[in-house]
């Protein structure tokens, strides 16, 4: 019966999660941490896209969170743009320009001389957001952003001003990011980025571009990234300066390596586990940072395919790539 | 028992312990105040004392009946010293443990970030710690007080008295953030307000600890004061590297702020003959006599003399119970009407009052200065009393300068 | 803004050689075990951490900066040994990325210990009286034990130095750094060469860590934004090149301390900004060998 229920799941992963998520707010004690797995879930899977599915380990890729969370909250404080939507979609206009720009940039290299010049960039842009105290607040954070109620055609206007509200219009946004993914990685793009990733000189010699398909994986994941900054700009009504920072894109790599590089429901199943662990570890102990280490350590020795990867090891007969 | 009620029973039971939130019946519930703070970080040491606060100012108010007949609880989460798990958190206790009010934050972008929480929520917030942003616009609001002093505060009392008292030519070495910028800009005003010079000002990147790039442009300068907004960890590493290089008998030192556990940790060498501001020292207690119930009560429960930041805690606990009892309502905007109304208090130091237009707490303040080794007495009288600010609202920006009608 | 004198710029180039001379220990750590290894060991900056705080245990203990200074590395070295041995030795053969997250998780591990054994406040490490005081250099009056950190640094350099060329283990490091297989295919147990790089990498950082300590303090997160830096001066030098190492931490140090004299708020992003630009012009930093680690 398993078996045929992950053979469900797998054909229809879109359909998984909504019918997954659409119920879970009630599967936890308070909505607002549902909210939370969702937004850091789809930063992971922006993440995932690059490193999981391409193969391309960056560590900036606060970079493009922070773009998206602060081009949505100067959008919507500072320009004064009157509808929600058109914040998001700024913000990840704006996180899609840098990861185009960062991109070209950083791909003339490969390996940790690429890693590192995805950092340096992520921290001249931290750099940069930390002195333009005017437009971002500086390390105060952007404040002010405005709760505004959003359009939804055929009903009219709805306020968010519940925390289930919330969840549910982030959950819409997530949700058809998530089916966008599934077509890129179901498409014939998605079978070349993953041969690249598998061995870059055969598809080379196939005849494909690989510098042009990895610049445009890294597009993609920078959208995904800065639509999860977005949200969480208006979920949080702050931009904090640490949206830039290196331990931002850090908190990437942790969730997509507990839930399972180059798995579909990896990020989502890692954000959870990082929440749930962050939250209920700093209850019982200050220490917590340590049993997190510790737990992260056990995870890349024993379990380097990530709880839900290995979940689907053991449960399939043979392997299923891009699942 | 057959099976269906065996398991209607399992069921029920699985979800209280779930969700034990249901168990609670409606009357005599606990008053729930949360609390985030950073308890893990850089800055830990002062969050465990702001914690004893707290916790200190809970006993004693269950000792004498709770709030209005109910048990007071406070709820402490660390906040991590980041804004976004500040604001998280606070979430939590609001939505999860469904706290009436919350106290907290140490670090000034942490309190804005939770201070946007309680606004969505319509929860009174007492921020305890320096910023000056929390009591102006954007940022402040009807059910957001300040209990702590602010940057504006601190450096115009610290900076008139050392102008007038140690030297007017300057050199002011600051930590590349908003409470170094904002000492910064108010040191220079108050200084020249009193016909002093500033001979250079010295930004550097908060948390770097490297200071000696910068020490011999001052010492050629020769300034009189050296001013070092330097928080933390750096402040010991600044102090350290300006006594290597000669400089403490060149010119005198002074901070816009003193911390009892930070002149502990750098030892009366490094801090010897140092000026700072604080808003409470323990020593006190010999002149005053509310200085002297407090450090009683804290030290009997925790074996050790407070601290200065625990004190905003404690103060801030007192408030939210006093004007729970003047409203007899827990509801926020009751309790801040109550607040407003009746202004004045004293918990731990003397008289403060709230300024109405702002939820802006005045009070005293004392200029110490750090004594020398072999004149300490024990572990923690670290410090002599130089004089007394008393509380003044000139020495803070007007309503108006903060874009409050 | 910076009025310059002669004296002034002296000052400051000597400063700036002090702290290039930790990020040069550091990063020679790093580039010795990368270039043998490949693995990129994010826990360096904790090691540098854990060797301050050794130094302060033993300082304690012994009374004696000298044995602290000399100790407090070897500490440092054995736990490194025991590190690569149980941590970081079952990685081999798997993704590459592996080792650089197992010690990303180390250093967390490492950081919330030092502050469980050692307390959440911060510590105070002592020069000895004999290395108080400054000196006057003629331009300007200059810390004693400032020039004792270069003169170490300088010492253990070439005492490195006469290690790999000298001897015939330094010999198998030179080799397995330029050509791993060819090393192994020549029957040389590899293990131990490992073992010993691992050692020799990591009780650099345990005596960058010492010798930063009375400078700035010993605390937790001291490790935090250090060991960045010095993967930059990896980075910048070329992955595997001592000699780039030792050039691009002094040329990163001079950097930092200049901007800091003539545009203090630049000072922090100056370093990225010469990665950035060295690494657009020269792709596998100043030394690199391309190929290595793409």
């Amino acid at each position: 019966m398993i078996a045929r229920a992950r053979m469900w799941v797998e054909r229809h992963p879109v359909l998984s999660f909504f019918i997954f998520f659409a119920v879970f707010p009630f599967l936890v004690p308070y909505p607002a941490v549902a909210t939370q797995v969702l937004t850091f879930g789809l930063f992971a899977l922006g993440f995932n896209l690059l490193y999981g599915f391409t193969g391309l380990l960056s560590f900036g890729h606060a970079a493009y969170y922070g773009l998206g969370a602060y081009g949505t909250g100067i959008a919507l404080a500072k320009l004064r743009v009157g509808s929600l939507w058109v914040g998001l979609a700024i913000g990840v206009v704006a996180a899609v320009v840098g990861g185009a720009i960062i991109g070209f940039l950083c791909l003339r290299r490969r390996g940790i001389y690429f890693a590192m010049l995805t950092l340096a960039f992520a921290q001249l842009l931290y750099f940069i957001g930390f002195h333009l105290a005017d437009w971002t607040g500086g390390d105060d954070g952007l404040r002010g952003i405005p709760a505004l109620p959003i359009w939804v055609p055929g009903i009219g206007s709805v306020r968010l001003n519940t925390s289930l509200a919330f969840y549910y219009f982030a959950f819409v946004l997530v949700g058809l990011a998530v089916a966008v993914l599934r077509r890129i990685l179901d498409s014939p793009f998605g079978a070349v980025l993953q041969a690249i990733r598998e061995n870059a000189e055969r598809a080379a010699a196939c005849g494909y571009n690989v510098r042009r398909v990895r610049w445009l994986a890294f597009v993609f994941s920078a959208a995904f990234t800065g639509l999860a900054g977005g949200l969480d700009a208006l979920r949080l009504s702050v931009v904090p300066i640490e949206s830039l920072y290196w331990t931002t894109s850090g908190q990437a790599v942790i969730m997509t390596l507990l839930g399972g590089a180059g798995t579909f429901f990896g990020p989502f199943v890692g954000a959870g586990i990082f929440l749930v662990l962050e939250e209920r570890l700093s209850l019982i102990t200050e220490s917590w940072p340590l049993v997190m280490g510790a737990v992260f350590m056990v995870f890349v020795l024993f379990l380097p395919k990530g709880v839900w990867g290995t979940l689907l090891a053991r449960l399939s007969a043979r392997p299923t790539p891009g699942e | 028992m057959d099976r269906r009620a065996f398991l209607a029973t399992a069921a029920v039971g699985t979800a209280t312990l779930a969700f034990p939130h249901v168990l609670r019946g409606q009357t005599k519930d606990p008053i729930r105040i949360g609390f985030p703070s950073p308890l893990t970080g850089p800055f830990a040491v002062l969050a465990e004392d702001q914690k004893k606060g707290a916790e200190l100012a809970v006993d004693e108010l269950n000792a004498r009946g709770g709030i209005l007949g109910r048990k007071v609880e406070v709820l402490v989460r660390d906040d991590q010293l980041k804004p976004a798990i500040g604001a998280q958190r606070t979430k939590e206790l609001i939505e999860n443990e469904k706290c009436q009010f919350i106290v907290g934050g140490l670090a000034a972008h942490v309190q804005m970030a939770i201070n946007e929480q309680t606004k969505k929520s319509n929860v009174l917030f007492i921020s305890v710690s320096q910023s000056d942003e929390i009591s102006a616009r954007p940022d402040g609001g009807p059910l957001t007080f300040h209990e702590a002093l602010n940057p504006t505060i601190t450096c115009r009392a610290v900076g008139s008295w050392v102008a007038q008292n140690l030297g007017k030519k300057w050199w002011i070495v600051y930590a590349d953030y908003a409470w170094g910028k904002q000492c910064n800009m108010v040191l220079s005003e108050t200084l020249k307000k009193n016909g002093g010079t500033v001979l250079g000002a010295t930004p550097y990147p908060l948390g770097s600890a490297e200071f000696s790039a910068h020490l011999p442009r001052i010492q050629a300068a020769k300034p009189e004061v050296l001013m070092s907004v330097t928080p933390g960890a750096d402040n010991i590493a600044f102090l350290k590297q300006a006594i290597s290089f000669g400089m403490k008998k060149d010119m005198k030192i002074a901070q816009p702020l003193h911390w009892l556990a930070n002149a502990k940790q750098a030892g009366a060498d490094v801090m010897s003959d140092v000026y700072g501001g604080i808003n409470f020292y323990w020593e006190l207690q010999d002149t005053n006599p509310s200085a002297k119930r407090y450090v009683e009560s804290f030290q009997k429960k925790y074996g050790t003399p407070p601290q200065d930041y625990g004190c905003y805690s404690y103060s801030a606990i007192m408030e939210i119970a006093r004007g729970a009892e003047l409203a007899k309502s827990t509801d926020s905007e009751a309790v801040a009407k109550a607040l407003r109304a009746n202004r004045e208090y004293d918990h731990y130091k003397g008289k403060q009052w709230w300024r109405a237009c702002d939820n802006k707490a005045f009070q005293d303040m004392w200029i110490l200065k750090a004594r020398e080794a072999g004149k300490t007495r024990g572990d923690w009288g670290l410090f002599d009393v130089v004089t007394r600010i008393p509380g003044n609202e000139e020495l803070e920006r007007t309503c108006a300068e903060k874009g409050i009608a | 803004m910076a009025d310059l004198t002669l004296a002034a710029l002296a000052a400051q180039l000597f400063t700036g050689l002090v702290l290039g001379m930790i990020l040069v220990l550091l990063a020679v750590g790093l580039s010795l075990i990368f270039g043998l290894m490949t693995v990129v060991n994010f826990a360096h900056g904790s090691l540098y951490m854990l060797g301050a705080y050794l130094g302060f245990f033993l300082l304690g203990l012994t009374k004696n900066f000298w044995i602290s200074l000399v100790l407090a590395p070897l500490l440092v070295g054995l736990f490194g040994l025991l590190i690569e041995r149980v941590l970081v030795r079952p990685l081999y053969g798997r993704s590459i990325d592996d080792p650089l997250l197992l010690t990303f998780g180390l250093s967390l591990v490492l950081v919330e210990a030092a502050r469980l054994i050692w307390g959440k406040i911060g510590l105070t490490l002592d020069p000895p009286p004999a290395l108080a005081g400054a000196v006057n250099l003629g331009f300007s009056a200059f810390p004693l034990y400032r020039l004792f950190v270069i003169a170490v640094t300088l010492a253990v350099l070439v005492a490195l130095w006469l290690f790999l060329e000298k001897t015939d283990v330094g010999l198998i490091i030179r080799a397995g750094s330029r050509d791993r297989l060819m090393v192994r295919a020549l029957g040389v147990d590899l293990g131990r060469i490992w073992l010993i790089v691992f050692g020799i990498g990591t009780a650099l950082a345990g005596l960058a860590g010492i010798l930063a300590g009375p400078m700035r303090g010993v605390y937790a997160e001291m490790g935090v934004t250090i060991v960045i830096e010095s993967f930059v001066v990896v980075v910048v030098g070329g992955m595997g090149s001592l000699l780039g190492a030792i050039v691009a931490g002094i040329l990163i140090g001079e950097v930092v301390s200049l901007t800091t004299y003539f545009a203090p708020k630049l000072a922090e992003i100056m370093v990225f900004v010469v990665m950035a630009l060295v690494l657009l012009v020269r792709p596998s930093g100043l030394f690199g060998e391309t190929g290595l680690m793409e």
